[in-house]
């Protein structure tokens, strides 16, 4: 399970959202944002893309990173729901080996 | 538990994951001599770990079973820095 590509808290870019008009009772009311995870250093989109859960008010563009499996029930929002993928946090910069490869606003 | 090594830190200013103290650090996954492998995940530093040391990464639900990150939403977590990985042909990484 711990290899497995969806899994553990990974880089994504917000490329669009999610609407659905027939859904479990449980997740009305909760926004969905298609993201496609990202290569921290280039910040190109690997093509692989996952829906989750938006628990801190991302918008399209912006870079976030999700929790998945159990984790993802475990913010204010997403609690008791049948969530398996929820964004957790909105990034502001990504430093790797010494250099910014990312700065929201940039 | 995987190995991974610290190569940047991720700062995020907007996060709903019930807690503003541990740092995210930006991990890339390696073998056991340390030698990356080009994938990367971002990791709560539970243990104050620093750039380039080969640390150890919990994942999943047990990312959890910390003080810090009790019922809270983390699937990955840095739970040791390595000192020696010694394998069966001899020290294979050495801090």
């Amino acid at each position: 399970m711990g290899r497995h590509p969806l899994l553990n808290m990974i880089l994504a870019r917000v490329t669009g959202t999610v609407v659905s008009s027939h859904k479990s009772r449980k997740i009305e009311g909760i926004r969905f944002l298609l993201l496609e995870k990202i290569d921290p250093v280039s910040m190109k989109g690997k093509g692989d893309f996952v829906v989750a859960m938006d628990s801190v008010g991302a918008g399209p563009g912006e870079i976030v990173f999700y929790v998945s499996g159990s984790s993802a029930r475990f913010t204010d929002i997403t609690e008791g729901r049948p969530s398996d993928c929820t964004i957790t946090a909105i990034v502001d910069s990504i430093e790797k080996d010494g250099v910014y490869t990312y700065l929201k606003n940039h | 538990m995987v190995f991974g090594m610290v190569v940047g830190t991720v700062v995020c200013s907007s996060r709903k994951d019930g807690t503003d103290g541990p740092r995210y650090l930006l991990v890339e996954r390696t073998d056991p001599r340390g030698r990356r492998k080009g994938d990367h995940l971002v990791a709560l530093d539970a243990v104050g770990a620093g750039h380039e040391e080969l640390v150890l990464v919990s994942e999943g639900s047990p990312a959890r079973e910390t003080p810090s990150t009790v019922n809270r939403p983390f699937d990955a977590l840095i739970v040791g820095i390595v000192d020696v990985v010694d394998g069966q042909e001899g020290i294979l990484y050495k801090k």
